[in-house]
């Protein structure tokens, strides 16, 4: 509302700062207000009136505006929940470009500092600060309103609002271009991200089930590489090292989402981590079930991905030859020859059937598209697997 | 806030004149400038005339050049706008998507800038 009010995102967010910076400063001195968030409103206010009254040139309706709002009782506080949502849906707005989106989120919402922001992205300082003043001011200029959407639009704009939310786990669960294989920090703020989101708007199935998702696939990250830093695949992971109580915060979660039978593609992917959350060792996964699950999700997002990933679990669930026929398919598309991850799934299918050479050939395929790093070392560390073992007599 | 919806199209995309689908699509036209006149937002509204009657003026060191047609060969041509007259880009955006052109080629909702009085 500070921002819906004084019809400047800038100014908005430096008066909130300031508010929350002299809450920090008074109530350890004077004691927790009654209601701490409508202080923070009321002194945000004052410090926008303050600001409007410095710059004395603007507009007379906007002044009008803020004197309005200025005026207005403290009930208004009651609807700060309500505030950030609009400062999310506003960040997440479509008509921004999605890496712009997630920059702005993290900046606005989060209060993360530019500095900050740019070591999450893995980006120059100046390429963020440029992104967000680029953003803010078509906010600005093209009369972005900062609300929430009517219920009416609100479905198809949530989802941009969980898009940028899940963009900036995968990044910090797959990130680009470094070596690590987990980039914690942007994890936890996507984690921190979505917890908020599901304050606000709790009774949305696929906010829970984005919420869900991150808990029960954040919860695997300790394991996900060794000592070196190289990525352990899910199968040879320490189980004991994946984190008990988010994958039970998360398993929950999903199933409350699930139980509204109104599926989406957080949902399922929630669940699809669910089975593999509820398998004591690898070998006692439900294949089948995480096999069904990606042919839902192929439902709402057809994508090759999806499908590479049901072909996996088809190979888990009735034999490797079932899930290289679907790889094959894949590989034969020319969007897709390109993915390295799909030649190192086809080289672990062809090796349980038992054709090393096959195997091989698939992985220097995979080299051959430069993966980062520990993605290679696995690739090269597989290879010589298969170049040592002896070549089997007969198909398996 | 006023916004300029900017229709373009391919020349060829969207139903053929004289087909019961052009029809349709000229009632869809109709019944949206119906309802932004009837919200009030319709500032102004228009069809174009194809880019072979447009010419093009540059005034180059004082001289005026006129040449014929759009500059450039571009596959989508603009056929039409729309000037609406909205509280914030969420409704302007409601009512572009309206617009058959959404649906046939593509609208290009731009805000109006607003001359500060300097």
């Amino acid at each position: 509302m500070v921002a819906r009010l004084a019809g400047d995102l800038s100014l908005a967010e430096d008066c909130a700062q300031e508010a929350c910076a002299a809450a920090v400063e008074q109530w350890p001195r004077e004691g927790l207000p009654a209601n701490p968030g409508g202080w923070v409103v009321a002194v945000a206010r004052h410090r926008a009136l303050d600001h409007l009254r410095r710059e004395g040139a603007r507009a007379g309706k906007e002044r009008e505006a803020v004197r309005e709002w200025a005026a207005a009782g403290p009930d208004d506080c009651a609807v700060a929940g309500d505030d950030q949502l609009a400062l999310l849906f506003a960040c997440c707005h479509p008509a921004l470009d999605p890496a712009s989106r997630v920059t702005l989120t993290l900046r606005v919402v989060c209060g993360l500092p530019t500095a900050s922001i740019a070591r999450l992205l893995l980006l120059p300082e100046p390429a963020v600060a440029q992104r967000i003043v680029r953003a803010k001011r078509k906010i600005r200029d093209a009369g972005i309103r900062l609300r929430v959407p009517d219920p009416g639009e609100r479905p198809a704009r949530l989802a941009s609002v969980l898009r940028a939310i899940y963009l900036a786990f995968t990044e910090g669960h797959s990130p680009h271009g470094t070596g690590t294989v987990v980039r914690d920090d942007l994890c936890e703020e996507a984690l921190r991200l979505a917890r908020k989101l599901h304050r606000l708007v709790p009774g949305e199935p696929e906010v829970t089930g984005l919420l869900a998702l991150i808990l029960l696939t954040g919860a695997r990250s300790a394991a996900r590489a060794d000592q070196d830093g190289a990525p352990v695949l899910l199968a040879d992971q320490d189980r004991s090292r994946w984190d008990r109580d988010r994958l039970a915060e998360g398993r929950s979660l999903a199933e409350t989402a699930l139980a509204q039978r109104c599926p989406g593609p957080y949902q399922l992917q929630a669940a699809i981590a669910a089975c593999h959350a509820d398998a004591a060792t690898a070998a006692d996964t439900d294949w089948r079930q995480i096999a069904a699950l990606y042919s839902e999700l192929l439902r709402f997002d057809p994508s090759p991905v999806i499908e590479a990933n049901r072909a996996v679990a088809v190979a888990y669930a009735e034999g490797p030859a079932a899930g290289l026929a679907i790889l094959d398919t894949l590989a034969a598309s020319s969007r897709l020859a390109r993915w390295s991850q799909l030649h190192i799934a086809r080289g672990a299918l062809l090796a349980r059937c038992g054709r090393h050479e096959d195997a091989v050939a698939a992985y220097r395929h995979a080299l051959a598209l430069e993966p980062a790093g520990p993605v290679r070392r696995h690739i090269t560390g597989q290879i010589a697997a298969l170049c040592a073992a002896p070549a089997p007599t007969q198909e398996i | 806030m006023k916004y300029i919806a900017l229709l373009y199209g391919e020349p060829d995309a969207g139903p053929a004149p004289g087909t019961p689908e052009f029809a349709e699509m000229l009632g869809e036209f109709q019944s949206a400038t119906t309802a932004m006149a009837e919200a009030g937002v319709l500032v102004d509204s228009g069809p174009l005339q194809p880019p072979q009657t447009a010419t093009t003026v540059r005034v180059r060191d004082g001289q005026t050049q006129l040449s014929d047609g759009p500059f450039a060969e571009i596959k989508e041509q603009l056929g039409g706008y729309y000037i609406l007259a909205c509280e914030d880009l969420d409704t302007a955006l409601r009512y572009a998507a309206m617009i058959p052109s959404a649906k046939y080629g593509s609208v290009e909702v731009r805000p109006v800038m607003v001359m500060g009085s300097h």
